[in-house]
């Protein structure tokens, strides 16, 4: 008991300080030690190098910075990192996602336990340095966990957990950690850091078991034939399957420790509502502001966050969808010539008739560049939700575009 | 409880560094605040939005502010009625201009209750910093104006920022302007 | 379609295909591949070592066999072909500066 009221004191004593969540993210990994870091400078991610690179110079951080040409580059260095048994991060955004694809793919497949940042952003052409979401979207077959984050302590949090899920043997996969670029990336905000003992406490460095050790050779990365890369591949599927769990013992375990706890989905005002919108990144943060005003005006509109993406939480999100009659869903990213043309909205057809479950869908896309969104225009899909109820609507809804 | 501030000003002009300091100040004071500019192309110059959310609690939205509490103004140059779009009856507008608040209600065309400061913060900025930039020179008209953050928060803000012999210049700037605001209440035009 | 049942299941491999053991490409006889054969004539090699240089599968064996050519010149080393790993490029026949190395057609079934 005594313990118990003495780490509550602890909880309680912890001062938030204004930082930008990139700055946030910079703090998580010194608080992390990580060993070594590669990236190359894109906005709006670019701050959180330029922090890491202060805390290096500093003294405050000990690790390798290393100085590369490109995101391809920059995540292949991560990588190898990684696979020597450093603990590696990386930080990137938009382009800079797109040029590291190839080596997503070859991160999970060698299933290097990394930790990489995502500023979103929209994508060239036509050139945009605005916040939307087709960057990780594009990223979302890759074989990476990826988390939507929704304030910069929720960063600082997910990367250090990110570290714990990565690092864990029954996982081994690389972490993707996003968030709407600039609309947080460069917001300040508070935010509360805790000391590395803690940090290292929570998440110890467990170095990848099958690490490059001139003392103990292995062979990582080689050919393999038909007879071999089916099954190489499947065990991508089965750690995903486990990371799930993992997750959510992350998630418990963080909440244990620091006082702080977000859940796999968030469901906010969903007890009583007929009707959910699907959001992630900061959206999610407006509708948590906005939605009180709708059920002013009887629109019952609950908000299901969505923070773990991939593994996708299916048995929490169905849970939720199972007690409503409609739900929209806000897609960030366009699917071009698909069925619906939001990504998302595709997944949770597929959800719906999985599961038989009786629940009219409608599949909206927003923000795409940043396209400006203000308190009403959210209040304005709480209605669009809570319509659909009795009115079915087919086809994806471009929100704000002009026709 | 929340307060939502629209900040006015050209690139150059430390808008953006003010909108953070007044969050900062909030956040050691033991609220919840946001302070993001409206993201561009920035350059020197161009005029520039930035804002501040200060709230009892973290449900605050992550939205441009269209119904501010107060709008600051550092540049003249911008005071038009654009300038004062959705500000809320009741709230307050802080201008950094040599007009008195009569003439500044006049400009943007003030058609509800609004507390208006003016301070001549060029003149206390080049008197402290010796360069035309504001930003340190509106924090003290706001914070009279509004008491939104307390002055000693705000004072500590400013000499954690700019350091050394050049936070003692702004922390002077900030008292000046602090002293030297002038504030009225101006009514709606009387249509009877 | 399922592979042959002799091959491991998915969780019996290493994560990510990690190969454990040190040296297994040994195991792997690329010599199966060749279709011409490199035959170094012990009488005209002059030692040079230029193509155990150049061998790109390091599949030319420096030996310490001693040779006397038919001329009487006696060499304290011996190169040989290494036929496990030789895929028959041909670079050391096109390589050798006194043409000692023939390529000839392997025989069919694999016979010496």
């Amino acid at each position: 008991m005594a313990v118990a009221a003495e780490e509550r004191l602890h909880v309680e004593r912890k001062k938030p300080r204004p930082l930008s969540t990139n700055s946030a993210i910079a703090h998580a990994v010194k608080d992390l030690d990580v060993d070594v870091v590669a990236a190359y400078p894109i906005t709006p991610q670019t701050t959180v190098v330029e922090k890491i690179a202060e805390f290096i110079a500093d003294g405050e951080l000990e690790a390798e910075m290393v100085h590369v040409e490109s995101e391809h580059s920059a995540l292949s260095a991560t990588v190898a990192a990684a696979l020597t048994g450093a603990r590696a991060f990386t930080a990137t955004a938009s382009q800079g996602l797109e040029l590291m694809h190839e080596i997503l793919h070859i991160a999970s497949g060698l299933r290097a336990p990394i930790v990489m940042s995502v500023a979103m952003r929209a994508l060239s052409a036509p050139i945009s340095i605005w916040n939307d979401h087709s960057d990780v979207m594009n990223a979302r077959d890759t074989g990476w966990i990826i988390f939507f984050v929704s304030s910069a302590q929720e960063a600082y949090d997910t990367v250090i957990q990110g570290y714990r899920i990565a690092e864990d043997s029954d996982v081994l996969l690389p972490v993707m950690v996003a968030y709407d670029g600039y609309v947080m990336s460069h917001t300040m905000e508070p935010v509360v850091t805790e000391d590395r003992d803690s940090v290292l406490a929570y998440a110890p460095k467990r170095s990848f078991p099958y690490k490059l050790d001139p003392e103990k050779p292995v062979t990582l990365g080689a050919l393999a034939d038909p007879d071999w890369y089916y099954e190489i591949k499947y065990q991508i599927v089965e750690a995903m399957r486990r990371a799930l769990g993992k997750a959510r013992e992350a998630d418990e375990e963080f909440g244990r420790r620091f006082g702080r706890k977000y859940g796999l989905v968030e469901c906010y005002m969903c007890e009583d509502a007929k009707s959910l919108i699907v959001a992630a990144s900061s959206y999610a943060a407006t509708l948590k502001a906005v939605l009180p005003r709708a059920w002013e005006e009887g629109v019952k509109v609950g908000l299901l966050r969505l923070r773990l993406y991939r593994p996708f939480p299916e048995d929490l999100v169905v849970d939720a969808l199972s007690r409503v009659d409609s739900v929209l869903v806000i897609d960030r990213a366009i699917s071009y010539g698909a069925p619906y043309q939001g990504p998302l909205a595709n997944e949770f057809s597929g959800l719906i008739l999985k599961h038989g479950l009786g629940v009219n869908l409608v599949s909206v896309v927003a923000g795409i560049g940043q396209r400006r969104m203000v308190d009403d225009d959210f209040l304005k899909l709480a209605r669009l939700a809570w319509e659909a109820r009795t009115v079915r609507k087919p086809e994806t809804i471009f929100y704000g575009v002009r026709k | 409880m929340r307060i939502d501030i629209r900040w006015h000003g050209r690139g150059g002009q430390g808008a953006v560094t003010a909108s953070e300091i007044v969050a900062a100040a909030a956040i050691l004071e033991g609220r919840y605040a946001l302070a993001f500019p409206e993201f561009g192309a920035e350059r020197r110059g161009a005029p520039v939005r930035a804002y501040t959310r200060i709230s009892d609690t973290p449900l605050v939205p992550r939205t441009p502010i269209t119904n501010p509490h107060i709008v600051v103004v550092l540049d003249p140059s911008l005071l038009t009625r654009e300038t004062i779009e959705g500000l809320r009856e009741g709230g307050a507008l802080i201008v950094n201009t040599r007009l008195s608040p009569e003439e500044v209600a006049r400009i943007v065309g003030l058609d509800r209750e609004v507390r208006v400061a003016v301070v001549d913060a060029v003149k206390i900025a080049m008197e402290t910093l010796g360069v035309p930039i504001v930003n340190t020179a509106i924090l003290g008209a706001l914070v009279r104006a509004t008491g939104v953050v307390g002055l000693e928060t705000t004072l500590r803000l400013v000499r954690e920022r700019f350091k050394g012999r050049l936070g003692e210049a702004n922390v002077e700037a900030v008292r000046r302007a602090y002293e030297s605001t002038h504030i009225e209440t101006i009514l709606p035009p009387q249509t009877a | 379609m399922s592979s042959e049942g002799s091959l491991p299941a998915y969780y019996e491999i290493p994560p990510g295909g990690a190969i454990l053991e040190p040296g297994s490409s040994l195991k792997y006889k690329t010599g199966s591949w060749r279709v011409l054969r490199p035959i170094i004539n012990q009488d005209k090699c002059v030692r040079c070592r230029l193509c155990w240089v150049y061998c790109p599968d390091a599949a030319i064996l420096e030996l310490d066999e001693e040779y006397v050519t038919s001329k009487g010149r006696r060499y304290k080393i011996t190169y040989k072909v290494n036929y496990d790993y030789c895929k028959g490029c041909g670079v050391c026949a096109r390589e050798c500066p006194v043409n000692a190395i023939e390529m000839v057609p392997e025989p069919i079934g694999g016979e010496e």
